[in-house]
């Protein structure tokens, strides 16, 4: 065993960026994400067939093909496309796809937009009848009482499942490591593995580093239960 | 072009190889697990909630590379100090199912202690007046029973780890996601075998989810549901 190796300036350094990386991807990826989700989920549980029809088929798509498929499916496939190469030295946005970051960003978002938006469009289906009866009775259009009503409460109750999720992409984004030039904390053991031949150091230093970011994470969200679903909790008193 | 198509679809059989063997070890794990956390004795529920816990908080990749690559250098080095000469190399397909066992056990253990709990106290109590042993408890009333409480965690369970078979692809097996990359590299045509391989995982969720729907119904045969 070999830990001191890790401590040194330049491996500190690059399990910094890796963190750095691994942070930005998952923020951005789950903003976008959460964007997209929305406007799906109100689509899925909306009026209009085909739309709900086509977002359905998206989201048992996105669910039914791993991950790794869907990041190689971007970075490499598209590259193929003629359509794209054609614009992709000039064009915006296409010159985008040529971006390692980018390719990655976009798979992650559009992974976790399917996954959140079937929990949105649950908890939206499950809002109790008798809450927007009572809204239609104060006389609320369709579109007041989703917004005053409905959502409001959705997203809260999807919280809890939704820390789930975010937990899921932290995890994800490990795959980032699979494409060649992004160096994410995954990428940073490896390189670490790579240099020193000592793998067992570099991934167990990798794993603590996810380890704790779970566990940040799960703490946050316990916290925002606490703040947005207080008043779902069990009385005390 | 055939010659990618073929090797794909024999990537394909692969798959579905490590992911049989995989659901098999992390299914006794998670009855374990389960048992252990269900024991009510300190160290066993310790060890217990250690596994679930620190497994479901790395990233399947990581725990893939660390076992694989540090498990093959731990190998040899517990050769040499033995006095060997001999070196080893982990079977990826064996570092995968080993490695997918074990993380998929600790989801198994949170579903099947949830529906182990989910069964009346009264029904092994029962067994127990009846003189049965805890073996015969479990085989004959409490296991028949589990499977319907733990079936849809099981159906998210097993459609979860399908798709993480392609990260085994990651440490050198040449299941289909790894066919596929192959393909990709020497025809310059990556979308459409991509696409190909994305289709084949989809047939195997589609297929996996029907196959444990009817699961389902078979195994909740008499039980009453309430309607609102």
């Amino acid at each position: 065993m070999n830990f001191a190796v890790l401590f040194e300036a330049q491996n500190l350094a690059l399990f910094g960026t890796g963190i750095l990386t691994t942070l930005t991807l998952l923020l951005a990826s789950l903003m976008v994400g959460a964007v997209m989700a929305l406007v799906f989920a109100l689509l899925l549980t909306g009026p209009w067939a085909p739309l709900r029809w086509l977002v359905g088929a998206y989201t048992y798509v996105i669910r039914g093909t791993p991950l790794l498929i869907q990041v190689y499916l971007i970075y490499y496939g598209l590259g193929q496309l003629e359509w794209i190469q054609a614009r992709w030295d000039s064009l915006w946005p296409w010159t985008h796809f040529k971006d390692p970051f980018f390719c990655a960003l976009l798979a992650f978002a559009l992974n976790t937009a399917g996954y959140t938006a079937e929990m949105l469009a649950g908890a939206i289906r499950e809002t109790s009848a008798g809450e927007i009866e009572a809204a239609q009775a104060y006389g609320m259009s369709r579109f007041q009482v989703m917004l005053r009503i409905v959502l409001p409460s959705a997203l809260r109750r999807t919280l809890p499942a939704y820390s789930n999720e975010v937990v899921m992409m932290l995890h994800a984004t490990s795959l980032a490591s699979a494409v060649p030039s992004l160096v994410d904390v995954t990428a940073a053991a490896s390189s670490i593995y790579a240099t020193y031949y000592l793998p067992f150091e570099a991934y167990l230093a990798a794993a603590a580093i996810y380890l704790v970011a779970s566990f940040c994470l799960i703490g946050l969200f316990k916290l925002g239960e606490r703040r947005f679903l207080a008043y779902l909790a069990p009385r005390t008193h | 072009m055939n010659a990618y198509v073929s090797a794909i679809l024999q990537g394909a059989v692969l798959t579905v190889g490590v992911s049989i063997a995989a659901l098999l070890v992390s299914v006794v794990l998670g009855l374990l697990g389960a048992g252990a956390k269900l024991s009510g004795r300190p160290v066993w529920v310790g060890m217990a909630t250690a596994y679930t816990t620190i497994i479901r908080g790395i990233p399947d990749l990581v725990l893939m590379l660390l076992i694989f690559y540090g498990g093959t250098i731990g190998l040899n080095n517990a050769l040499e100090w033995m006095g060997s000469e001999a070196t080893v190399d982990i079977n990826p397909f064996v570092a995968g199912v080993l490695t997918l066992g074990f993380i998929y056990g600790a989801y198994m253990t949170e579903t099947f202690r949830g529906a182990m709990l989910s069964i009346p106290k009264g029904q092994a109590e029962a067994a127990w007046a009846f003189g049965f042993g805890p073996t015969q408890t479990f085989i004959r009333i409490t296991a028949p029973q589990m499977v319907r409480y733990a079936l849809p965690g099981f159906t998210n369970n097993w459609l979860v780890l399908i798709k993480a078979t392609a990260l085994v692809s990651l440490i050198g097996l040449q299941e289909m996601t790894y066919a596929a990359k192959q393909a990709s590299a020497a025809t310059r045509s990556p979308f459409v075998f991509f696409l190909f391989t994305a289709g084949l995982f989809l047939v195997y969720t589609t297929v996996s989810l029907a196959a444990l729907r009817r699961l389902n119904a078979r195994f909740s045969l008499g039980t009453k549901r309430g309607t609102l």
